[in-house]
């Protein structure tokens, strides 16, 4: 009804290869485009970019390049920490300007402007990604998975002992200097809150779209046959060495942009074991599994869900301060409109079957999470310790993980791929 | 004797030791992977909630204490008894028991037949709720674990080295008992495999789930009792880490050091894992040792990774592993 592809025709190839083949796909595309870039600027403040949009658009670059590996090649990797960390120091040491000893002579570059430092620190963990990458070409699965610990805990030593990768700073940690692009700062403590978004959303825009691109193209064709089955797309002609590597170089890249990204933007100053350790790894990985596997926009889904999580468990369960303004309120309402539909369909559900139990199980489960998360929302916090929280949210996290492998293996990408068959057809049935 | 040579000699020891111990928590690894093809990167964190549970149960500890005083309001904390370790032993097993039930009933039994990165990936995520769980059950306070073992430098080795090189050998008492349980476990292990009727249903299920099925074998028991016995390889091991550090998070890091240990052994290895056990064991203390202090110490972290990562570019299968033979 609201979402179909009929009368929607198309005369050319371009117009038949394009990303968004269904017209209200497209213009939804463009309209998020224009709220992301036209709106939200307008309306945000410091807290909703550093508690919501600045780590949601940074692990979305991250869980892509992660996707790219393993939804997509099926190379899976624990290294992404490292690799974060790579692209930090890296973006750290060309911002402040490389120095490099040559015979006891300093020869140092000046200091390179923060967006090409970005992309720079990006071709930089590329090549540590392709040479930790190597090992994929004699081992799999998990092996591999283990190999990649390797990076991870080689990596964040490293940053730790190498002085010169943090210009030799007492504290060892590296801060980010301050740095402007079109005379507006976007690193450093004086940065608006929008200018810093800006350029994240506009680096996360234009990543996502060459994502997309390639994972269409016959790169992302190589890599998924080499997911599939390795020896069998060796067979066919596709160059195992040149995939694998190329999907490890494409992958790193991401991170290590995300990586600079997380350091120069985000944090302004970072001590690497703490900011880049192993749990980095896993929850970008949670993010892959949750948002879906092989998948761009899953990418941005599981990287929202579990940015918002601890956000709003915090909101919910521990003492609230309301540090995010209005935010308690917009979900409150959210959840009890959830709380509505969920009861609607239960009543449904039940007049229908004739039955308080059949078929209304996990509706049930959803309209009581529903309301308890508006009530709890509602009365501003239910004041938890704060560990407490911190605890359950590992369980939540865990069971999610598990229920989405169990139920849902390509997660919440899958899940919108339903909604959207449903709503091409309804209200009809067939 | 040089100076030196002796040093090393004792870091050399005390290799063997540590050794030991990421052996007995590789071994954890190596039963439920030979049994039902699952590498369980919960291993480490099972060896927290065992020891978790042991110190709860023999401090009397109440459990969700803390979950329970938030929503009700009330001021619970212990039972007020002290149980013998015997008997918190002997709780424990029963609660890793059901917890290993419950890990079949409610997880792997719906993730048969999956490729072996998917079930890699689900046990990530037991390793996380298993984790949330432990805490929120007993609290996340670092716990003194004493179970009655031996602790504190051997003084008999210390005056025979002494006697020997003029310099006394530093091992703990706790490090020798280890070794001793860990060589009673595998022999056990060992007998338990090839000899009992389970233990032989158990080598089936590994070698062919379907053929075992065919013959008689019931899949889920077999597991349930794998999962059983790696529950209590890591209540072992528990014991033994928390004894020595306590009973804290970090321990459930053990399971990081174990993976190379595995990859060094093989997956499917007993012998494999103890022999990788030691080779990590005394390789990370003797590169800490000589190497080290050239590039800033801390190097165990990742020694042994690094290490399994060269040694896998040139036999991918491990030391003792099965060839990995490939067909389309």
């Amino acid at each position: 009804m609201f979402y179909r592809e009929a009368g929607d025709f198309k005369t050319s190839y371009v117009d038949d290869g394009q990303t968004f083949p269904i017209k209200f796909d497209r213009y939804r595309y463009y309209f998020v485009l224009f709220v992301a870039f036209a709106m939200v600027p307008l309306l945000i403040n410091d807290y909703w970019v550093n508690a919501i949009f600045l780590p949601f658009l940074i692990y979305s670059i991250a869980a892509i390049g992660l996707n790219i590996l393993v939804g997509y090649c099926g190379q899976v990797s624990l290294g992404t920490g490292g690799f974060m960390a790579v692209g930090a120091y890296a973006c750290y040491k060309f911002m402040t300007g490389l120095d490099i000893w040559i015979g006891g002579v300093q020869y140092a570059l000046p200091p390179i402007n923060i967006f090409f430092s970005v992309i720079l620190a990006g071709l930089v963990t590329a090549v540590v990604g392709v040479l930790f990458g190597l090992p994929s070409l004699r081992i799999k699965g998990f092996y591999l998975a283990v190999a990649t610990l390797a990076a991870q805990f080689f990596l964040v030593w490293l940053f730790n002992k190498w002085a010169w990768a943090y210009n030799y700073s007492a504290s060892g940690q590296i801060n980010a200097p301050e740095r402007e692009i079109f005379g507006v700062a976007i690193t450093g403590p004086n940065t608006e809150a929008w200018a810093s978004y800006l350029f994240c959303l506009v680096i996360a825009a234009i990543t996502a779209v060459i994502a997309r691109n390639l994972t269409r193209g016959a790169s992302g064709r190589k890599w998924m046959a080499i997911r599939d089955m390795d020896i069998a797309a060796e067979i066919i002609g596709v160059n195992p060495l040149k995939a694998k590597l190329s999907a490890f170089a494409v992958s790193s890249f991401y991170i290590g942009i995300a990586g600079a990204l997380f350091f120069a933007v985000y944090l302004g100053a970072v001590e690497v074991g703490e900011a880049f350790g192993i749990q980095k790894s896993f929850i970008v990985l949670f993010m892959v599994i949750i948002g879906g596997l092989g998948s761009i926009f899953g990418s941005f889904a599981g990287a929202a869900f579990l940015v918002l999580l601890p956000v709003l468990l915090k909101l919910m369960l521990a003492d609230s301060t309301d540090t995010i303004t209005g935010f308690s309120t917009v979900m409150s309402w959210i959840f009890l409109l959830a709380f509505a539909a969920a009861v609607v369909m239960l009543v449904i559900n039940v007049i229908r079957t004739r039955s308080l139990i059949a078929g209304s199980g996990v509706g049930w489960i959803f309209a009581s999470i529903a309301a308890f998360m508006a009530y709890a929302l509602t009365i501003g916090g239910m004041g938890w310790p704060t560990d407490i929280v911190a605890h359950l949210q590992l369980v939540i996290v865990g069971a999610l993980i598990i229920i989405f492998l169990v139920a849902e293996p390509h997660g919440i990408a899958q899940l919108w791929r339903v909604a959207k068959e449903k709503l091409r057809l309804w209200p009809f049935p067939h | 004797m040089p100076e030196q040579l002796v040093y090393a000699m004792e870091v050399f020891l005390n290799g063997l030791m540590a050794g030991v111990l990421y052996a007995l928590v590789a071994l954890g690894f190596v039963l439920i992977y030979k049994a039902s093809g699952i590498f369980n990167y919960a291993q480490g964190v099972m060896a927290l909630f065992a020891a978790l549970t042991l110190v709860g149960v023999m401090e009397g500890q109440v459990p969700f204490s803390h979950l329970i005083n938030a929503i009700f309001g009330t001021d619970i904390h212990h039972f007020g008894w002290h149980l013998p370790a015997i008997v918190g032993i002997v709780v424990t097993i029963l609660v890793m028991i059901g917890l290993a039930w419950m890990v079949q009933k409610f997880v792997f039994k719906h993730l048969v037949g999956q490729e072996p990165i998917i079930l890699f990936m689900a046990t990530i995520g037991l390793a996380y709720f298993l984790e949330g769980v432990g805490d929120i059950m007993w609290g996340s306070d670092i716990k003194k674990l004493d179970v009655g073992l031996p602790q504190g430098i051997n003084t008999w080795i210390d005056e025979s080295t002494f006697k020997v090189f003029d310099y006394g050998f530093f091992i703990d008492n706790l490090d020798i008992f280890a070794t001793l349980i860990a060589a009673i476990l595998v022999i056990g292990l060992v007998i338990f495999s090839q000899y009992s009727k389970q233990g032989r249903a158990m080598r089936a299920v590994a070698d062919d789930h379907q053929a075992a099925l065919s013959v008689g074998i019931n899949l889920n028991f077999i597991w349930v009792m794998v999962w059983s016995l790696a529950g209590f390889v890591a209540l072992v091991a528990g014991i033994m880490w928390g004894t020595k550090s306590g009973v804290q998070f970090s321990l459930s890091l053990i399971a990081l050091k174990a993976l190379p240990v595995l990859m060094l052994g093989g997956f499917t290895s007993i012998p494999g894992a103890i022999v990788g056990g030691l080779i990590i064991g005394v390789g990370e203390k003797l590169f800490e040792f000589a190497i080290g202090p050239m590039v800033g110490g801390a190097t165990e972290n990742w020694f042994a990774y690094v290490l399994a990562l060269i040694f896998l570019v040139f036999r991918p299968q491990g030391l003792f592993g099965e060839k990995i033979i490939e067909r389309v």
